[in-house]
């Protein structure tokens, strides 16, 4: 008796499902490859540019890379992705960010 | 070809050590089988140039073959009963992300009360998980499709994981010969891993199991079971090759003993086929036209096997060594699905717990299910008939 064999998308190097592997199962890390998280923000972090001594302890410990810094200038939060966990606000040494409720 | 009496345990060993395995990870201790003890001598002595991780826990040592499947490894483990329930949630992960990571799973049932004996219950669990899962009935065949297991899951057509259930005890350490090919036989026939279906290498970033839309999901499930749907050439392809290597094969998804124009078509799994055999000679010789279909591989299922051979017989029976509570004989109800009642179906769960039966018993309880058929057609037949020892009959 025949067995069914299905056809599928063969690509050069014969990888059967190509476009299946190289596009869904696998992802690459690049901007917003995740959603907008910015949407999930119930707190958003606000610098006080008067107190900041851009030291860059925030853009060093923002786990989701969202601030950007380089030494000698002000540090600047990505708003489309911060999902507003505040960590940046609990490690500034000088108190220079604050968490503001959304809205507000 | 050199023959050698080995039991199952160093059966797979050696065929791991044929297929040039890179990673082995295992946890050691119990429910773990000499297997993996084998093979950590085989490291040791240098016959076998792999790495071997030893962990903290069976989810550990599929976490750690995981890893290095996808860092483009050839891997093994091997686990049995709560060992294997214990990597469960690995399990999905390992054929959801399409690696084709290959493991043996020496069948012991599940406690309690603590029993150490075979049973079908363990391996039964993961069928849902996207493993091909194939069920050896002798230690030759243990041997023999650990060996086929590399080959199909790292076909290109395939990308899924492998398990290869052997019965506790029965075939896990009880001593057979079997014969042996060389890495000249096999070499040629399974050349190294080709980096598939991905690789991960420092300095190149991507993400495999990141977070996907529901659609995405769903269409990746949809892609494995398109693979499993060609798995089923690939394994009846691949079986057929290798008896070019070793002179051997076996039928590919099923092995069909006697079943030509049999009335009655016995079904099963797992080394009590062996016993099945004998008792479906007895039977042939005192004129009663039965036949064996013995499912090789549960995952993917043989469908076209299934109706090949029982859709023009008069009924089917099928011994199952695992049951779902509250419904049947697992195997059994894998039967009936594609039976859809075109042919009666009658469950028997026995020899849970590594309750062992023989050759005579089978007899005996064939010839009564055949006249319980010839004698009434509906009734009877519909139970699922429980065949307990040293207890009340079911």
């Amino acid at each position: 008796m025949e067995v069914r064999y299905q056809v599928s998308d063969i690509d050069s190097e014969g990888i059967v499902d190509a476009k299946m592997f190289r596009e869904k199962l696998l992802s690459k890390p690049g901007r917003g490859s995740a959603g907008r998280t910015g949407t999930w923000r119930l707190y958003k972090p606000v610098i006080d540019i008067e107190r900041c001594t851009r030291c860059g302890y925030c853009w060093l410990y923002c786990p989701d890379d969202v601030i950007s810094w380089k030494p000698r200038e002000y540090p600047e939060i990505d708003m489309e992705y911060c999902k507003g966990c505040g960590i940046c606000a609990d490690v500034c040494p000088v108190d220079a960010i604050e968490m503001v409720l959304e809205g507000e | 070809m050199m023959k050698k009496v080995l039991i199952g345990n160093v059966a797979i060993a050696e065929a791991i050590r044929l297929a040039r395995v890179d990673v082995i990870s295992a946890y050691p201790i119990t429910p773990q089988t000499i297997i993996v003890e084998k093979l950590a001598e085989m490291v040791d002595s240098g016959e076998l140039d792999a790495k071997y991780i030893r962990v903290d826990s069976e989810h550990s040592a599929l976490a750690a073959v995981y890893g290095a499947s996808a860092a483009g490894s050839r891997v093994f483990t091997a686990t049995s009963s709560h060992g294997l329930l214990y990597m469960y949630e690995m399990l999905w992960w390992v054929a959801n992300s399409r690696l084709p990571v290959v493991m043996a799973v020496v069948t012991r049932s599940l406690g309690p009360p603590w029993n150490i004996h075979t049973d079908h219950q363990d391996a039964l669990t993961i069928r849902d998980a996207g493993w091909i899962i194939g069920f050896a009935e002798n230690v030759q065949e243990v041997f023999d499709m650990t060996l086929q297991s590399y080959k199909i899951s790292e076909d290109k057509r395939v990308l899924l994981p492998s398990i290869i259930a052997l019965d506790g005890f029965i075939l896990s350490h009880t001593a057979e010969p079997l014969e042996l090919p060389s890495h000249e036989d096999i070499d040629g026939w399974l050349p190294p891993r080709e980096p598939l279906p991905f690789v991960m290498k420092p300095g190149e970033g991507f993400a495999v199991g990141n977070l996907g839309p529901d659609e995405v999901t769903m269409e990746l499930r949809w892609y494995i079971w398109r693979a499993m749907e060609r798995a089923k050439k690939v394994i009846i392809d691949i079986d057929k090759e290798y008896e070019e290597i070793a002179g051997r094969s076996y039928g590919g998804l099923t092995e069909k003993y006697r079943v030509e124009d049999a009335d009655y078509i016995v079904v099963g799994m797992g080394s009590w086929s062996g016993d099945m055999k004998e008792a479906i000679d007895i039977l042939r010789d005192e004129g009663y036209k039965v036949g064996l279909l013995r499912i090789r591989y549960i995952r993917p299922l043989p469908d076209f096997d299934i109706i090949k051979y029982c859709v023009p017989a008069k009924a089917v029976l099928v011994y199952d060594r695992a049951v779902s509570m509250g419904y049947g004989g697992i195997l059994a109800g894998e039967i009936s699905s594609i039976l859809r009642g075109k042919t009666p179906v009658k469950s028997v769960v026995a020899g849970l717990g590594g309750v062992d039966m023989r050759s005579e018993e089978f007899v005996d309880s064939i010839k009564r299910f055949i006249e319980e058929y010839e004698m009434d057609k509906d009734v009877e037949w519909l139970n699922t008939y429980w065949l307990l020892k040293g207890g009340d009959e079911g």
